[in-house]
């Protein structure tokens, strides 16, 4: 099937369910439709246990089977061309953080030089410069997600996926590292899709917000904070809208 | 001096503490009578009886030196040869499933087998000459590498399997950039106990069968009552055991350097 010009991801009534070794069902996702358009910066909200990683690992492949279809722009039904920033880093703890970046084009087929060049200029575009032969046990939290940022882009796929990429981090740090993901991505413009339970994140980063609810989740809401960026949180379209989501994600818990 | 550099000085002087300690006690049980000077010997006695044995082949034909180069030689022998085979078996058996369904039932069997109880069988087959105590070796050292290698696969991390994943790797590449490297920490346990587990089947399988070796002449020591022999002979097995792990380390720091 061809997806209309704009649209980078398109899932339509995409549900998931899994199943035990005692054939108990546990359904996670249930039709969940959704565009996402090209270069569009969404941001999927949920509390914890609402399938948000899931849906990701769906729409990355790593998890194939569901019901429902997932397509790409070109439509493809199935691509590998995705940078997934993981909850927890998932850096490879037996590489320098240069040889981490340098991993995803050297698995994809690049000539070292070429490769190199490339993770350095990720790693300056994250603020990691000197840093590119310090193992990840050597450098900070804030640090290590910056090198996963820098590693996810350097496949330069069209497509990020981050996977509530700051829950880890302290709040300074979160802050920090919210408007570096907007200047990267405002000098890179890429498609992303942003995992988070942060309310406050949400709106600071999102061109859409899509609330997930429920067990299984469904779509509940779909806001779009029209505030131009950067945001402020203590502007009065900010708040507004943090209680307006806040009144539904209180609903939903 | 630097804090660090106390702190070393500090380690090496309660290290010499600790082995004055010992042999204090050891010399103090004797002189009270506590252990009868007939069964065993002083430790000044143990230190003259090393220096002899470093040039006299007196009580069991052989010089001490002799007798280590024979024991390491074998012990080295056996411990490599279970780690050309026992590593790569072990990770391809923790990657690849029907490697493991095909080797693991055999494995598990062989796994509870003692080494030293291979002995009786073995030198029925190969006497009791080098071959036969390299694969008592070979077996001892063996299952431990394949246990570790194929368990330190087997945990590899799931998300660095995704991580790789999105990043185009296939089955190959995720076997070898992500599962072995990740498994490294793992082996490297694997050998250590090998390493150990070689030395002391070992001596072992000396002092049941053998003509020379440290095992031997401990066992010789015992047969001409001569205790100093058997001290000597404990004592270089314990020192090379020791000085063998001290290199591993190394060994290990250098291969696996992003540890803390």
């Amino acid at each position: 099937m061809s997806l209309e010009g704009n649209t980078e991801i398109k899932l339509e009534h995409v549900s998931k369910t899994f199943v035990d070794k005692k054939n108990m069902s546990y359904p996670v996702l249930k039709d969940i439709c959704l565009e996402v358009k090209k270069q569009e910066f969404l941001v999927l909200l949920g509390a914890g246990r609402t399938g948000k990683t899931v849906l990701l690992e769906l729409i990355s492949g790593l998890d194939g089977e569901y019901e429902g279809t997932i397509s790409f722009a070109g439509g493809q039904l199935e691509t590998k061309d995705m940078g997934i920033v993981f909850q927890k880093y998932a850096l490879f703890p037996w590489k320098t953080v240069l040889e981490n970046v340098e991993m995803n084009q050297k698995f994809r087929g690049m000539e070292k030089e070429e490769r190199i060049a490339k993770a350095k200029g990720y790693l300056k575009l994250v603020g990691l410069e000197g840093f590119e032969n310090h193992y990840p046990h050597q450098i900070s939290g804030g640090m290590k997600q910056r090198t996963a940022i820098a590693r996810a882009f350097a496949g330069e796929s069209d497509i990020m996926l981050l996977d509530e990429p700051f829950g880890a981090l302290d709040a300074q740090t979160r802050w920090q590292m919210e408007e570096e993901v907007l200047r990267i991505w405002e000098e890179e413009k890429r498609t992303v899709i942003f995992v988070t339970n942060n309310i406050e994140e949400a709106i600071y980063l999102g061109d859409r917000i899509v609330l997930l609810e429920g067990s299984p989740a469904m779509i509940k809401k779909e806001y779009i904070p029209d505030m131009k960026r950067p945001r402020s949180y203590t502007d009065t379209r900010f708040l507004e809208l943090r209680n307006e989501i806040g009144d539904d994600f209180a609903l939903v818990l | 001096m630097s804090k660090a550099g106390r702190q070393l000085i500090k380690k090496i002087l309660l290290g010499c503490l600790g082995v004055a300690m010992f042999l204090g006690i050891w010399q103090l049980l004797m002189t009270v009578g506590i252990i009868s000077q007939r069964t065993m010997s002083t430790p000044g006695q143990v230190m003259e009886t090393f220096l002899v044995k470093l040039s006299s082949p007196d009580p069991d034909g052989a010089t001490v030196q002799e007798h280590f180069w024979s024991s390491l030689k074998l012990a080295m022998a056996g411990f490599f040869s279970a780690i050309l085979v026992g590593i790569p078996m072990g990770l391809v058996m923790g990657y690849y499933r029907t490697a493991r369904r095909l080797l693991n039932p055999v494995f598990e069997i062989i796994r509870p087998i003692p080494p030293i109880a291979w002995i009786p069988i073995v030198i029925l087959f190969l006497g009791i000459g080098m071959p036969a105590k390299v694969f008592i070796v070979f077996m001892a050292a063996f299952v431990p590498c394949v246990i570790n290698s194929y368990t330190g696969v087997k945990q590899t991390n799931p998300v660095y399997i995704q991580a790789a994943k999105t990043m185009g790797a296939g089955h190959w590449r995720i076997f070898t950039r992500v599962c072995i490297p990740s498994a490294v920490p793992m082996v490297f346990t694997g050998i250590r106990i090998s390493l150990g587990s070689s030395w002391s089947t070992l001596v072992a399988a000396e002092m049941l069968a053998s003509t020379n070796g440290l095992g031997y002449m401990i066992q010789m020591g015992r047969t001409m009552i001569r205790p100093d022999t058997i001290v000597v002979g404990m004592l270089v097995i314990g020192c090379t055991g020791a000085l063998m792990s001290i290199l591993l380390g190394r060994v290990e720091q250098h291969i696996a350097p992003w540890r803390d």
